[in-house]
């Protein structure tokens, strides 16, 4: 360890080394005094890690311009808003920026994936939704290959599928 | 029902006293739930944040635990208003200081709130007096199970129920408890608990959560992730560590009766005597001294029909409900200072004496 740490949320070096560990994960977060203080840290009363957490794990070499010029196509909610917000534009975005959120959901959850209560209308919606994404693309393959029997089959289908969701 | 005639009656916290115990004053759940196809209140625009509040209100109404209820939006609500459901933990600050097109809906037993257009479309939530989790789990998941029979919530199979913060991700659920700890407080142990129950992956705040100061000894402590791990595991990992702070906070009570009675005697009699005759205090003041009473209470120093007193004072003794009481809407906190003693001093009038000597210390 030549080089001392640099706080992780401004540039000068770290004093206080917090360690959490959630379910054998370590996380561990480097402060100097002065954010360490900002952050309250040092204060029983309030202090979350999770909130440091997210700051830490948004790592610069993610922030190519490629990542930075990603739009929501729903909402036109950017990787920038998120940095300034810390939250998102709207239930779409979880997909726009699932690649930026997948390191951080490892950082800051129990686990990146859900393992809890599943609505069973939302989750039907989705399968619909789902099938019919897939459906169409049959469709547009078999009208470009010619096989029009086939297509037929697929949009008889499809408009039964629209019919449950509506 | 109005927000007047919802403030006149009794709440939870304010009434239930059969279910009151020591060192657990409340146990809370809330549930973020968000609508598929809108942006969220944060990202929205007014008239999408006003058509959501609409929509959501009147499926809220629907159900049948809210049937009897407070359904206001927060721009029809004034300043004290507010400030009272903040005190009375049924809408956060953020809510209560948020743009156009925010709203909530309350029951008439004040067990349940729903918050529209906070943080996410939707905040549900249950107050429960005492130690409750699994109560308040089993209530709070019908409500939003029959919420979700007419609401387009937004989920994701593989991240759950999607949040405005990815913090809330997955369960989107936040359990907490509401702790007297005033022993750990007195015996200087709070800091290496908060630490202990911060590795436990679990938040340690103040009474009136993120920033609030811990005044009276009061401290809520919650789960803070929220994804990889079902309903009933963070409700089962939340009340072992509950359970286990409940322990050291009656170890730390034995530690101190045992090293010098007296000194916590003196502590609660002077709490007592303050209470019964200041004529000015500040708020902080005033959770300090019942939380002594409280723990008076506890030590069986006052009889434990006292104790819905108590609890009922640590909210009524609040700046907002100070001035609604004396039918004001705003004062320098001096006044208002004269104010909370008049009324303390009204109360403990009437309040039972101490009686120290069954615990073999005249």
């Amino acid at each position: 360890m030549a080089s001392p740490l640099k706080c992780d949320l401004c540039d000068n070096s770290a004093t206080v080394h917090l360690t959490q560990i959630v379910n054998n994960k370590v996380h561990k977060v480097d402060l100097c005094e002065a954010c360490a203080q900002a952050k309250g840290v040092t204060d029983p009363s309030g202090f979350s890690l999770a909130d440091l957490l997210i700051k830490a794990s948004l790592n610069p070499n993610q922030d190519s311009a490629a990542h930075r010029a990603l739009r929501c196509e729903s909402c036109g909610f950017t990787q920038g808003d998120f940095k300034k917000h810390g939250r998102f534009g709207c239930p779409q975005c979880y997909d726009t920026f699932s690649d930026m959120l997948q390191p951080m959901l490892e950082n800051m959850h129990k686990g990146p994936v859900h393992v809890g209560k599943v609505p069973r209308r939302a989750l039907d919606r989705k399968q619909l939704q789902d099938r019919l994404t897939k459906l169409e693309t049959e469709l547009q393959e078999a009208v470009k290959a010619e096989r029009y029997e086939e297509a037929a089959r697929y949009r008889d289908e499809i408009n039964e599928v629209r019919q449950t969701v509506s | 029902m109005t927000i007047e005639s919802l403030i006149k009656s009794r709440s939870e916290l304010t009434g239930a006293a059969s279910a009151k115990c020591p060192i657990v004053l409340m146990t809370r759940i809330r549930l973020a739930r968000n609508l598929s196809a809108h942006a969220f209140p944060g990202w929205a625009e007014r008239d999408e944040r006003v058509a959501v509040l609409a929509d959501c209100r009147n499926a809220i109404a629907a159900t049948a635990p809210m049937k009897r209820s407070l359904n206001i939006a927060v721009e029809d609500m004034n300043p004290l208003q507010r400030q009272i459901l903040v005190e009375r933990h049924l809408i956060s600050r953020e809510l209560s200081g948020s743009k156009q097109g925010s709203g909530v809906v309350i029951n008439k037993e004040q067990n349940f709130s729903v918050m529209i257009n906070e943080e996410d479309h939707l905040r549900i939530q249950t107050l429960r007096a005492g130690f409750q989790l699994k109560k308040a789990w089993n209530a709070i998941n019908a409500l939003d199970s029959t919420l979700e029979e007419t609401l387009n919530y937004a989920f994701s199979p593989r991240v759950g129920y999607l949040t405005a913060c990815p913090t809330n991700l997955g369960t989107g659920m936040r359990a907490s408890a509401m702790m007297h700890l005033p022993a750990l407080v007195i015996a200087g142990q709070m800091e290496k608990v908060v630490r202990a129950v911060n590795q436990l992956g679990m938040v340690v705040r103040g009474l009136f959560g993120e920033g609030s100061d811990a005044s009276g000894s009061m401290f809520q402590i919650s789960n803070q992730t929220t994804l990889g791990e079902s309903e009933n595991d963070i409700i089962k990992r939340l009340h072992s560590v509950l359970q286990s702070i409940v322990d050291h906070e009656i170890n730390a009570r034995g530690k101190l009766l045992e090293a010098d009675a007296s000194k916590l005697f003196d502590k609660i009699g002077r709490a007592y005597g303050i209470l019964q005759n200041s004529h000015q205090m500040s708020s902080s003041e005033a959770m300090n001294l019942l939380s002594l009473l409280r723990l008076g209470i506890d030590l069986e120093v006052f009889a434990d029909s006292n104790r819905a007193t108590v609890d009922r004072l640590f909210i009524e003794a609040q700046p907002g409900h100070i001035l609604h009481a004396a039918g004001k809407d705003a004062l320098e906190s001096s006044e208002r200072d004269v104010l909370r003693a008049d009324y303390l001093r009204q109360e403990f009038a009437s309040f039972d004496s101490p009686n120290f000597k069954l615990n073999g210390n005249n």
